[in-house]
């Protein structure tokens, strides 16, 4: 556990030195304020104090900014060679994977946190659910962590990052938009299935309030699936 | 030598390194060596010293030796005066001695170097040879290289490899004698007319062939362990002929190594 800490540490560094992290937080909360208190069905329309509008905006902006956040995770340091640096030192290729899932993770988290403002605002105005607001926030970050580990599973795949941003926004496209589409088009066991692999309706029971282990198991599932996705690209070595 | 790190999986056998296997036991193998690979990648955006306890860190170096091992590196490589700056600020020389000091700050027993002097300038180069050595009296150290003169000023063992094979193995006296075939020696005798000299020298017993050379004076091509230079100056001695040039020019590692790889 200490060297993923190690890791995850230098790449959150790394973050914030490279201005990264600087330039995806302002970005991220310019967008996602804008349209939550400016513009469109903002949380004044809902003419109640939620945050729904939030959630549901938020849902959105991470989608396209999670994959530009996690596409030079691998790819970058395949391509200049300090992956060939990084595995040979005494570390499991679990422990690079982890490292970076858990940085890319706590940037989110960060990003997340500074929306803590809206939440204050909101309960200034009125009576707010905070069992719904702590669902919406715990939704976020579950599909965060899915899509994160989907995006390292790209950037392990090639050396390209534009490559791996394609790849992961391609893979988040389906579960984000396509499962649902069919789902609602097909019928019997097909549109079952479809549906539950669909983020919309996991995401919108949990920021609503619900909290179903299902949808808690969804979300995790998910993001292991892309980290040992990624763990067995870098082990395609042959070794143990 | 990406196989011995556990980057590349042996396509048949097995390596060991201090007893463990490289494909069973990879995290204690990786412990006990220090890999600087080719073209010396590192993290541009780092400081050096950051970079340095980041290394340190991930081969599980006790949190307690951290700093000084860090010193130590910084003060073996030389790098004490640009510890602060972030590694993709360093000249080629600088980014090398980084490279070697993190391989170098877990104290490994194996040190592998792909190429360690590729792109130096002169003075780089013998600085990092230095370094090499100095490492070297310790520890054991693989390094690959193309530059031959560098192999004999450094290393105590040699394997050249072609296509895959180990085609010699040795020290370097040892390739030196297994090349011994072909010792030669040059003789130039001055005043004396070239033919008679020529027939002299090819009369001499060990002597297979005499060739003219073109910037005068003739070479010799000698069976080995004949006492040949010996008597080729007896010879001058008793006909009191002017011997103005007798050496043997020695086999230079690059012939060997031409000799080798070629067939």
């Amino acid at each position: 556990m200490g060297k993923t800490w190690t890791i995850a540490r230098k790449e959150l560094v790394s973050f914030f030195d490279s201005l990264m992290a600087y330039i995806l937080l302002v970005v991220f909360l310019g967008i996602s304020g804008f349209f939550t208190w400016w513009y469109g069905a903002d949380v004044f329309m809902a003419g109640q104090a939620e945050l729904a509008s939030f959630f549901s905006i938020a849902y959105w902006t991470l989608f396209f900014f999670i994959p530009a956040l996690t596409m030079r995770t691998l790819a970058e340091e395949r391509r200049t060679g300090t992956l060939d640096l990084l595995l040979t030192k005494a570390v499991t290729d679990r422990q690079v994977v982890m490292g970076k899932f858990i940085a890319n993770l706590v940037l989110i988290a960060l990003a997340l946190l500074c929306t803590l403002p809206y939440y204050l605002t909101v309960v200034s105005i009125g009576d707010v659910d905070h069992g719904a607001v702590i669902c919406g926030y715990l939704a976020l970050l579950l599909m965060s962590a899915s899509y994160i580990g989907l995006g390292i599973l790209a950037s392990s795949l090639t050396q390209n990052q534009l490559v791996a941003f394609l790849i992961a926004l391609l893979i988040g496209t389906c579960f984000h938009l396509l499962f649902g589409v069919v789902a609602s088009a097909a019928t019997g066991a097909v549109g079952e299935v479809l549906g539950f692999l669909g983020m919309g309706t996991h995401f919108d029971s949990m920021s609503r309030g619900v909290v179903d282990s299902r949808d808690v198991i969804y979300f995790l599932s998910l993001a292991a699936a892309g980290l040992m996705g990624a763990e067995l690209r870098l082990a395609k070595r042959g070794l143990k | 030598m990406k196989m011995i790190c556990g980057l590349v999986a042996p396509d048949q056998g097995t390596i060991r390194v201090g007893g463990h296997s490289v494909s069973e036991e990879p995290q204690i193998v990786r412990r006990h060596i220090g890999y600087l690979p080719e073209n010396n990648p590192l993290y541009e955006d780092m400081p050096v010293l950051d970079h340095l306890r980041f290394s340190a860190k991930v081969q599980g170096v006790p949190e307690g030796r951290i700093r000084e091992r860090i010193a130590e590196m910084v003060r073996v490589c030389g790098l004490d005066a640009e510890k602060h700056k972030r590694v993709g600020e360093l000249s080629k020389g600088y980014r090398q001695r980084v490279g070697l000091a993190q391989a170098m700050v877990h104290d490994p027993e194996v040190l592998i170097l792909d190429e360690p002097t590729t792109g130096l300038d002169p003075n780089q180069i013998v600085e990092i040879r230095e370094l090499i050595k100095e490492v070297g009296r310790a520890k054991t150290v693989i390094f690959s290289t193309h530059i031959l003169p560098e192999v004999e000023a450094t290393c105590d063992r040699i394997l050249i490899i072609s296509k895959g094979r180990i085609v010699a193995h040795g020290s370097p006296a040892d390739l030196r004698r297994q090349a011994q075939g072909r010792a030669v020696l040059n003789v130039r005798v001055e005043e004396i007319d070239a033919s008679i000299v020529h027939s002299a020298l090819a009369g001499l017993p060990g002597v297979e062939l005499v060739e003219t050379r073109a910037q005068g004076g003739f070479s010799l091509q000698c069976a080995p362990d004949m006492p040949v230079a010996r008597s080729v100056s007896t010879l001058c001695a008793e006909r009191h002929w002017p011997l103005t040039e007798l050496h043997s020019p020695g086999t230079r590692l690059e012939d060997i190594f031409r000799d080798l790889t070629l067939n």
